[in-house]
């Protein structure tokens, strides 16, 4: 499951950032990436539509939401997460 | 309306280029002066309960309040209460009105009452409008691909086409008042009234029209208005909190403001009471990036509009800001101003309306005018409510929650439209 989650936003991730997605690695940040905030927000909606889930993401105040962009490990975390609850 | 007399006549009575005697009047150009202003917003149904509420630092933000609300995950906007356009308009109006074109009706009516014009016969040759929105009829559009598309229904009304076009309001202004010169509407997102407005000024200082009505209207607040917004996850889900540093976003209106802007001479002929003057306009686009805004594109438009007016740096007492209330429009907008002003940076008071009447997006601009007005007629600066921790990145003062009397001589009003799109107003007292 886990390893499900982590390829298709490595595969959302990496598209949105037009790089493959073996150059897409846990530890990568979204400014790694190349990632702009804008970009963000697409590939959060990318991830929201994946999922169908509801991600908590505003973009004046990235840093309080509870979903944790600070790099693909925390991002593919905080997915799980909702991802689980979902099924909860 | 009634029959107009001979076009020749109605250019015998066009008036003459300005005497060089004139204050501001530069190149041979001639002044402007607003005479009438009128508005519906959240803040009150006219002028005098908007700027009460501009007094008393009160907000117009509420709960939402229409159909399918709860599918929102914005549940908060300055939302004009107590709207009934029947007390206002006949059944077949309302049929072909959008509650865009109802507020901005009001508003050019009470405007027009005001300034004490009767556009009948010639002057009706020599007037027009325009007028700012960016979603015009959206509710109209709303409402019917719900019932298209929702509903599966195969059938719309015969009106939805001129109930939702973006000029449906201009057009319906010069209709009412019988306004037969320039008359159409400008987009440019949350730029639109100052676009319009700076515009209306340019055709009356250059001669190109002798009385123009302008200024803007949003009516964006539907579920399918609210939702688009949502998407770009820059919505404030409890408040606008402006330069704040705990800000976390804009939050949207509605409603209209109308102005009207009349050549200097004939207003004091007839002796009418100017409210303001309109001394500068200007326009620059960052050709950079459809959402993030550029400072240097902000203060190319804020330095424009003071060299078009003659107006030192120095003799602004007021700014009227964008101030979304957004991380990114906050710091840019203080970064302008810092900028473009220098030492005076520091002297000048610069507040954002938005956090009483919230984002009237392409109406902003025109309600926002109305501070301006307030700052310079009355002496007293309408404050940024909301405001609870300094930002460094917002070190202006942003006269924070309470409003303050002070006697100023001249205002900008900035207006900054995704896009990229940058519009500033410069005011005069009368």
């Amino acid at each position: 499951m886990t390893e499900m989650i982590r390829e298709r936003i490595r595969a959302i991730i990496a598209e949105q950032a037009m790089l493959e997605p073996e150059q897409v690695t846990d530890t990568s940040s979204p400014e790694d990436l190349g990632i702009d905030s804008l970009g963000l927000v697409e590939a959060i909606f990318a991830i929201e539509e994946a999922f169908d889930i509801s991600i908590p993401f505003n973009a004046n105040e990235p840093e309080k939401s509870d979903f944790d962009i600070s790099n693909m490990g925390t991002i593919i975390a905080a997915v799980e997460r909702l991802v689980a609850d979902k099924a909860a | 309306m009634s029959p107009e007399g001979p076009a020749d006549k109605a250019d015998a009575v066009a008036p003459a280029i300005a005497p060089g005697s004139n204050r501001g009047a530069r190149h041979g150009l001639r002044r402007v002066v607003i005479t009438g202003a009128g508005t519906i917003n959240a803040l009150g149904h006219d002028v005098a309960s908007t700027l009460e509420a501009f007094r008393e630092g009160r907000c117009g933000i509420t709960q939402l309040d229409f159909r399918d609300v709860d599918r929102l995950s914005i549940q908060i906007g300055a939302q004009v209460h107590n709207w009934t356009p029947e007390t206002y308009f006949n059944r077949q109006q309302i049929l072909l009105y959008d509650k865009f074109t109802q507020f901005t009706l009001l508003a050019a009516k009470q405007a027009v009452a005001q300034s004490g014009l009767n556009f009948e016969g010639a002057l009706g040759l020599r007037s027009g409008v325009v007028l700012g929105t960016a979603g015009g009829g959206l509710n109209t559009w709303d409402e019917n691909y719900r019932a298209v598309y929702e509903e599966g229904k195969n059938r719309v009304h015969p009106f939805v086409v001129p109930k939702l076009m973006n000029n449906a309001a201009a057009s319906h202004v010069s209709m009412e008042f019988g306004l037969r010169g320039p008359a159409f509407t400008v987009a440019t997102a949350c730029a639109s009234s100052n676009h319009a407005m700076g515009l209306a000024f340019q055709m009356v200082r250059s001669g190109g029209a002798d009385v123009m009505l302008t200024g803007g209207s949003e009516a964006m607040l539907c579920f399918g208005g609210v939702k688009a917004w949502e998407g770009l996850r820059v919505m404030s889900k409890d408040a606008c909190r402006p330069f704040s540093a705990n800000r976390n976003g804009m939050v949207q209106g509605e409603g209209a403001g109308v102005f009207v802007f009349e050549e200097y001479e004939r207003a004091r002929a007839r002796g009418a009471d100017i409210l303001a003057e309109v001394v500068g306009f200007a326009m620059s686009s960052d050709a950079q990036d459809i959402v993030m805004p550029s400072a240097q594109g902000a203060e190319r438009a804020i330095t424009g509009a003071m060299v078009d007016a003659a107006l030192d740096r120095d003799e602004i007492g007021y700014i009227n800001a964008h101030g979304t209330g957004t991380a990114a429009n906050d710091k840019t907008e203080c970064a302008a101003v810092a900028h473009a002003f220098g030492h005076h940076a520091d002297r000048l008071m610069i507040s954002s309306t938005k956090s009483m009447h919230g984002h009237l997006i392409g109406g902003t601009g025109a309600v926002e005018l109305l501070a301006c007005i307030m700052a310079l007629r009355d002496g007293i600066i309408a404050p940024t409510i909301g405001y609870q921790e300094p930002d460094p990145e917002c070190a202006l003062d942003v006269v924070p929650n309470e409003a303050r009397e002070v006697r100023i001589a001249a205002v900008l009003s900035n207006a900054f439209a995704f896009g990229g799109l940058n519009a500033v107003i410069a005011l005069r007292r009368a």
